[in-house]
């Protein structure tokens, strides 16, 4: 069949440069692997020329991919699946690229493109390395080109391609039509809670970090081939880069989980981000091994091992995170596509040459026997490296369990509190690593003079105890929900962090004699210490301010937490929140980003101040579900956190009818939340004339106080106008107890007996549930990433000034 | 012996200790039936909404208490209470996992995870039925 207003070239264009980076990329593996075995001469030149050109064919394949799919994307050609699952028409500009990455095709996409550009930086920097580490990098490229091939090899699909036809994809009686292109007018559009600008920078700087993991990893795997191990110099500042990178990436990610996530925090140690945090842990590991080795030729073999683990580790957890084994315990992991074999073997394919060369080549790797002296760097170096990457494996290990069910059919289920589970191990290690991290740079290489240690070290050791006693008696930490032990190592870990935060600030003086431009270690150790203090104060103080105040105490608390932590707003009325008092005022939708924002006023109670909060909804893209996303007034010591848990609106279909009840004057009625007394019935009140009811009419009115449980007061008057034999119905409502009321009539005059109904509804009014937290001193955890940031960076320019000078 | 390698024992010693612990912290997936019979102890609960008893959640008396009926594969129904917000979309999962435990006559849940039809699966189902009015509108 001829359909109509297709357009076929593009996804013909991408297919063409899937198949051609295919083809370039196994081409510049063998090239370059020949080229590695030549000696260095003109056969080795040749062989290199060959596997560049292919390289180049390669990137431009990626870029190529890259241009057609935003192009499809962009001009919503919804005849493509991928357009059509990943975007639609109303989508802002901006979050065009947040499409490529909601599916895998996308993010394998986005992967290949950091192999290809880091790929240019090492041919560019790597000289005679260049054939043994591009064999690995090029290989990468060939293993990632099959994930978006999408072609059947002997029947078995290999890949999953971005460029596949809707029609072709589903069966729906329209496809039978040549026209049913006109009949679809929008696509599926991107999941709200990818429509966040964090989640238009954080997959780029995650992937480019995932992708410099491969740089030590190659360079490590080209020595052990080569038995050479002056990959070591060249292959530090890419370590450090990686860091710094896959780092700042996990941390943008969080700062989005923070913003835009309702989990109400920026880690909840969840499979997803335990898969990337990982590898950061076995990386750093190896940077410091890495150090040593260079500095004293110890922990060689180490270091082979962590660079090979680490990019073992990106594998598994892309494994991990795709594969749809994570189901039940990760709330943000990929859909499954039907290919787990394929990324199970993308991990194997790596992991068993990576371990057979390392396994092979261990007794050649040169050691030192001799024992390293305890008072040197390298010793504690060692054992900081240890400590992390023993860390990562309990945390891998932990995370896997659903692997393990599924290679064992068992049922197991992560423990009643996962999160805690990690804290009460973590912390302990926050506590050694932030020691360690305090003390080491003090220690000189090979060996220090004890004096000298003990000369320098005391000062910054008094000043972390000085500082860490204030915030530990009048910081407030006073988390002990998890018992004193906890509590107790909470203590200890802000000493242990605040220690490595004043302890490497002063070592740029004391040790460096204030050479600002060799202090990247210094600074980075800084900035981490920071990361710590800030994680650890502004969890343990993070206090929920959203507590219930409607006195209803039927919650069970619990070890863990206290439940009841959503108060709710009425529209309009102000209601009690602790130190504030709180009003939702209105709500408006934003037809730009399609989100609606409330309008909270926060009023502190002492008037110190009074803001405004926009907490906002987003409709999620498939059923009638909403995302919330968070909103948070920044001072510099804390953080208010506010998110919307739960809304009604009163959509006008009010089924509820009212009570009749006969009372008399005096009379208390009692309600589902309290009771209600007539207090008086007024004829014709004149303050209630010209507003209520005309000159014209007689008027009744019920002067009411409601008492509600809660111990508020409100005053209604509902009451009746009658003009002849007409009478009008003057209800009154109590929006906060969501009540209204009416006088109906008169029962027995004789008697005062008079009828009253009551009606209890939700749809009275819009309301809303909030929940609020305070977050302090966030700001040293965001502030600890920066400064580790720019710690890394002078620690690559240092490296790099130094070889540009040997050279 | 080397002092390293004395610590690098330890250390894994450590390791494996916590790792060994962690076992003890671990819980599991139950039916109706078994949870039952595990009154007290934490346990998942692979159950779905039952939409054919009422489910009471009012957020004007109290936005912290949703009570509901969870029935399991083997048709065994239990009460639900779940002192948070409701989940939006709740109605709509095919799949509940309820994490707490029973309590009397009612299991008391600590946290609900929905298994929404997978994101893949229900596209294509909705798109299907968006196809095909879009077919028969001409």
């Amino acid at each position: 069949m001829q359909y109509l207003g297709e357009h076929l070239l593009p996804g013909q264009i991408g297919q063409f440069f899937a198949v051609l980076s295919l083809v370039a990329s196994i081409v510049a593996t063998i090239a370059y692997f020949i080229a590695n075995k030549k000696q260095l001469g003109p056969d080795r030149q040749n062989w290199i020329r060959i596997a560049r050109g292919a390289f180049f064919l390669e990137s431009v394949s990626v870029m190529g991919l890259f241009v057609v799919l935003y192009y499809i994307i962009s001009n919503h050609l919804f005849e493509y699946k991928y357009a059509w699952q990943h975007s639609d028409r109303s989508l802002q500009i901006e979050y065009l690229l947040s499409c490529f990455w909601e599916g895998q095709e996308g993010s394998f996409m986005l992967w290949s493109f950091w192999h290809c550009v880091l790929g240019w930086i090492l041919i560019w920097k790597s000289k005679q390395w260049e054939a043994g580490v591009m064999t690995v990098v090029s290989f990468a490229q060939f293993t990632i080109a099959t994930m978006i091939i999408g072609i059947y090899f002997f029947g078995v699909k290999v890949g999953s391609s971005p460029f596949v036809l809707l029609r072709n994809e589903m069966e729906a009686p329209i496809f039978s039509m040549p026209d049913y292109l006109s009949k679809i007018k929008d696509g599926n559009g991107l999941n709200a809670l990818l429509q966040n600008y964090w989640m238009v920078i954080h997959p780029p700087v995650l992937f480019l970090g995932f992708a410099s993991t491969i740089v030590p990893f190659a360079y490590a795997m080209a020595g052990l081939y080569n038995k050479d191990h002056g990959w070591i110099k060249p292959a530090l500042p890419w370590a450090s880069f990686t860091g710094a990178i896959l780092g700042t990436g996990i941390m943008m990610g969080a700062a989005w989980a923070y913003e835009s996530l309702s989990f109400g925090g920026y880690w909840a140690w969840d499979p997803v981000e335990n898969a990337s945090l990982v590898p950061w842990l076995t990386l750093i590991a190896g940077l410091h091994t890495n150090l040593i080795y260079k500095s004293t030729g110890y922990s060689l073999r180490s270091t082979y091992f962590f660079y090979i683990i680490t990019f073992i580790l990106i594998l598994y957890s892309t494994f991990l995170t795709r594969s749809g084994v994570l189901g039940d315990t990760s709330v943000h992991a990929f859909t499954d596509l039907g290919m787990n074999t394929q990324l199970l073997l993308f991990v194997l394919v790596f992991l068993f040459p990576a371990i057979g060369l390392f396994a092979a080549r261990y007794k050649s790797i040169p050691a030192i026997v001799k024992e390293e002296n305890t008072y040197s760097r390298e010793f504690w170096m060692f054992i900081g490296a240890l400590v992390f990457f023993l860390a990562g494996v309990v945390i891998i290990a932990k995370t896997s369990t659903p692997v393990f069910n599924k290679v064992f059919g068992t049922q197991i289920a992560p423990p009643e509190d996962p999160e805690f589970a990690h804290n009460q191990i973590q912390v302990w290690v926050a506590i050694v690593v932030g020691l360690l991290t305090a003390v080491t740079q003090y220690f000189k290489y090979k060996d220090t003079p004890k004096d000298q240690f003990g000369k320098k070290i005391w000062l910054p050791t008094l000043i972390a105890v000085a500082i860490s006693l204030a915030i530990s008696l009048f910081g407030g930490v006073r988390y002990d929900k998890q018992g004193p032990g906890f509590l107790f190592a909470i203590h200890l870990a802000i000493f242990a962090a605040v220690y490595a935060v004043v302890a490497n600030a002063s070592y740029v003086w004391l040790g460096l004699k204030g050479k600002v431009k060799a202090a990247g270690a210094s600074v980075a150790h800084v900035g981490f210490g920071l990361v710590l203090v800030g994680i650890l104060i502004s969890s343990s103080k993070k206090t929920v301010l959203s507590w219930n105040t409607t006195g209803l105490a039927v919650f069970k608390k619990d070890k863990r937490e206290d439940p009841a932590e959503n108060i709710t707003l009425f529209k309009g009325v102000e209601t009690d929140m602790g130190k504030y008092m709180v009003t939702y005022q209105r709500d408006t939708l934003n037809p730009r980003d399609r989100k609606q924002y409330f309008e909270i006023d926060f009023k502190a109670k002492d008037s110190s101040e009074s803001f405004k909060l926009y907490p906002d909804l987003i409709k999620n893209n498939q059923g009638e579900g909403f995302s919330a996303n968070p909103d948070a007034r920044h001072y510099w010591h804390k953080d208010i956190f506010v998110y919307i848990s739960y809304l009604t609106r009163n959509e006008g279909t009010d089924t509820t009818t009212y009570r009749n009840r006969a009372v008399h004057k005096g009379d208390t009625v009692f309600y589902s939340n309290g009771m209600l007394v007539l207090n008086d019935v007024k004829v014709n009140p004149a303050e209630e004339r010209g507003k209520k009811y005309s000159a014209d009419e007689n008027a009744l009115f019920l002067d009411m106080t409601i008492y509600s449980k809660t111990g508020k007061q409100y005053k209604a008057t509902p009451g009746l106008a009658i003009k002849g034999t007409q009478v009008r119905d003057l209800p009154d409502t109590v929006v906060a107890e969501s009540m209204a009321l009416r006088f109906n009539k008169v029962l027995d005059q004789e008697k005062g007996e008079l009828e009253i109904g009551i009606k209890e509804s939700s749809a009275i009014t819009d309301l809303i549930t909030l929940k609020v937290y305070k977050f302090p001193m966030i700001n040293i955890l965001w502030l600890g990433i920066l400064v580790m940031v720019v710690g890394f960076v002078m620690s690559i320019l240092q490296r790099v000034r130094k070889s540009v000078k040997a050279v | 012996m080397k002092k390293m390698h004395i610590v690098i024992l330890v250390l894994i010693a450590i390791s494996i200790t916590v790792l060994i612990s962690y076992t003890g912290d671990l819980t599991t997936y139950e039916t109706v039936a078994s949870a039952k019979k595990k009154e007290g102890k934490f346990v998942n609960l692979i159950a779905k909404l039952d939409k054919s008893q009422p489910m009471d959640y009012d957020p004007v008396k109290n936005p912290n208490y949703l009570s509901f009926t969870a029935i399991d594969t083997l048709g065994n129904a239990v009460k639900v209470v779940y002192h948070n917000t409701k989940p939006t979309d709740m109605e709509k999962s095919e799949r509940l996992v309820l994490k707490g435990r029973m309590d009397g006559d009612h299991f008391e849940c600590k946290d609900i995870l929905m298994k929404c039809p997978s994101k893949y699966k229900d596209d294509m189902q909705a798109a299907s039925k968006e196809l095909e009015q879009a077919s028969t509108t001409k």
